[in-house]
């Protein structure tokens, strides 16, 4: 049988593929080096700058951003440095952002994987679902959540993720539904895989670029999210912030030390911006027919 | 149409349900009582008022005695601001936030499809490419950020406009409030309006229309307008959806005495029957406008009944 196959061509794996493409575009990749930027910065940058996130320097309250002392970026009202504080908030509004798309685009994966594969009855119980959560508005339960629980970090986490996984399980569903009729699901079910199996090691892997560009444009949602409960006052406590948290607290300084809102706006709004290219850079490469 | 309306109720009554059994499981499993406060009540007044407020009764009574109220019209009384029931709260914050709501949802349905048209119809023009750098601009910039900035701007820059607070309706405290509101929604709008325009205007029976000669005023509003609006109706529930966040944003920034305010205080406050009311009502009023998209759209096009 071996044989009969034409002499090895150069490989070209369609992922290879995707690459070369994604490779072409130049404000995806702009974005995708921006977003590991701030990354590592937000990561590795407190530990280099001088100042602790929650440490007051009393000779420098509300001082405005400069290049001759250590507070480039000025300081807030009790003489925390602003510069750490984005980077520290941005830890956490990353994390948050990440985390949560994780276990959302799992548990979306999963339900709608498993409604589409099954179909019949299941599958109209588990959509059913769907729409009642897309009727529920999500950010009062996060709220209500997040009182009522407390306002611990995994509770934010788990409190965006409950209302953030609809999206993809309604897109995996209908997927699955055209994979589930293809030859090669058809051929595993003939040779007695079971039912689980052929979900998880057939269906599953081939949705894996669509579920990649799902999750791009989930991270900056759940992002935006985490930062309106913050600027709400219901969601990271101080000391500890994040970008909604900073943005919060510069709002209300507005008239007398603009800096501080700028500077947290800035962050937020150009990492919201870089996912939203990277995800639109990377469905045009992972679907060519898309274009 | 008819089957059709009575089907889609039949699934609007357990979403209720649902929510607000959710909700209730959310509030029972909260460490504390209402009535737990540092000061020494005598046991007797506790279980009297325990007993005035059901909560001696098992949870699914209770939930079943606050659906029967519920279906009274009755929300329950608050157990912070002492002296006033959930009813007379919301009635004073519901006009309040329904009249920003409106005329901002109203204002950029309004701004929106004309952008969006435009935009479409100039395609690849100045105009387009304008329209869409504001739509990107305005879907980035969250509206936590865009309001502090009209603040700065409108407020403390020029002057022209109080910063915040509420008058008994006067407009200039709901200039600041309805453009932001005004200016988040706009965004998704015209972007949703240019491409669905764009696809119309290049189907066969608008290339007929050209080629028979009519006038492009014409094609425009007597052909491609109304089947260009049906994904902006689609819009519209998401849409409601997302303006209670904007909603509890912009009321937060405007410190605009609004549902938005009630639902974060009394979240912070710790209020139950408060916030349970209003996800209730704010639910309600949700699955509602929901129902009424689904049902215009049913309307507007026959073929999505199924």
């Amino acid at each position: 049988m071996h044989s009969s196959i034409p002499a090895a061509e150069p490989e070209r794996s369609p992922w290879r593929d995707a690459m070369q493409r994604f490779g072409r575009n130049k404000a995806a990749v702009t974005s995708l080096v921006f977003l590991v930027f701030v990354t590592a910065l937000c990561v590795i940058g407190p530990w280099l700058l001088p100042h602790a996130y929650d440490s007051t320097d009393w000779d420098a309250l509300k001082l405005p951003p400069s290049f001759t002392n250590s507070h480039f970026w000025g300081t807030d009202e009790s003489g925390r440095d602003l510069l750490v504080r984005c980077l520290v908030g941005g830890r956490i509004s990353l994390m948050v952002g990440i985390l949560t798309t994780l276990t959302s685009i799992a548990l979306g994966v999963v339900w709608g994987a498993t409604a589409g594969y099954l179909g019949g009855a299941v599958d109209q119980v588990m959509m059913r679902i769907v729409d009642i959560m897309y009727a529920v508005p999500y950010l009062l339960i996060a709220i209500l959540l997040v009182t009522v629980l407390g306002r611990d970090f995994y509770l934010v986490v788990l409190a965006i993720t409950a209302f953030s996984w609809m999206d993809t399980a309604r897109l995996v569903r209908g997927q699955t539904l055209s994979l589930r009729k293809m030859e090669f699901v058809e051929a595993a079910r003939a040779m007695g895989v079971s039912t689980p199996r052929i979900v998880f090691e057939h269906i599953v892997p081939n949705l894996l670029g669509l579920v990649l560009v799902y999750a791009t444009v989930t991270v900056p949602s759940v992002i935006l999210t985490e930062s309106v409960l913050s600027f709400l006052g219901l969601g990271i406590q101080e000391p500890m912030t994040s970008w909604g948290v900073l943005i919060h607290d510069g709002a209300q300084m507005l008239d007398s030390a603009a800096w501080l809102l700028i500077f947290p706006a800035l962050m937020l709004s150009l990492t919201l911006y870089s996912f939203n290219y990277l995800g639109d850079g990377l469905r045009d490469a992972l679907d060519p027919k898309d274009r | 149409m008819l089957a059709y309306t009575f089907r889609r109720l039949l699934i609007t009554i357990p979403t209720l349900l649902v929510v607000i059994g959710l909700v209730y499981i959310l509030l029972f499993s909260a460490p504390g009582g209402p009535f737990d406060s540092e000061r020494v009540v005598p046991e007797a007044i506790q279980a009297q008022l325990m007993a005035k407020y059901h909560l001696d009764q098992p949870y699914w009574k209770q939930y079943l005695l606050y659906i029967g109220q519920l279906l009274q019209g009755d929300l329950g009384v608050s157990y912070r601001y002492a002296d006033w029931s959930v009813n007379e709260l919301v009635a004073s914050a519901l006009p309040v936030s329904l009249t920003i709501g409106g005329l901002a949802i109203a204002l950029s349905l309004l701004i929106g499809v004309l952008l969006g048209a435009l935009a479409a119809l100039y395609r690849n023009s100045f105009v387009d490419y304008i329209v869409m750098a504001l739509g990107s601009v305005g879907s980035v910039v969250p509206s936590f950020v865009l309001g502090p900035l009209l603040v700065l701007a409108f407020a403390m820059g020029l002057q022209w406009l109080p910063s915040g607070g509420w008058d008994h309706f006067s407009w200039q405290f709901m200039v600041l409030p309805v453009s932001l509101l005004t200016l988040i929604n706009v965004s998704t709008l015209a972007r949703i309006m240019r491409a669905s325009m764009v696809e119309v205007m290049g189907s066969n029976y608008i290339r007929t229309a050209r080629a028979k000669g009519l006038p492009i005023h014409l094609i425009v509003f007597r052909h491609a307008l109304r089947p260009s609006l049906l994904p902006v109706v689609t819009i519209v529930g998401p849409l409601a959806v997302s303006s209670i966040t904007s909603a509890l944003v912009t009321e937060s920034i405007f410190s605009i005495p609004g549902l938005g305010i009630l639902v974060v205080n009394g979240a912070a406050n710790r209020d139950y029957t408060l916030v349970l009311g209003l996800v209730v009502l704010i639910t309600a009023l949700v699955v509602l406008v929901n129902l009424c998209v689904d049902l215009m759209y049913a309307f507007l096009d026959p073929r999505s009944r199924a």
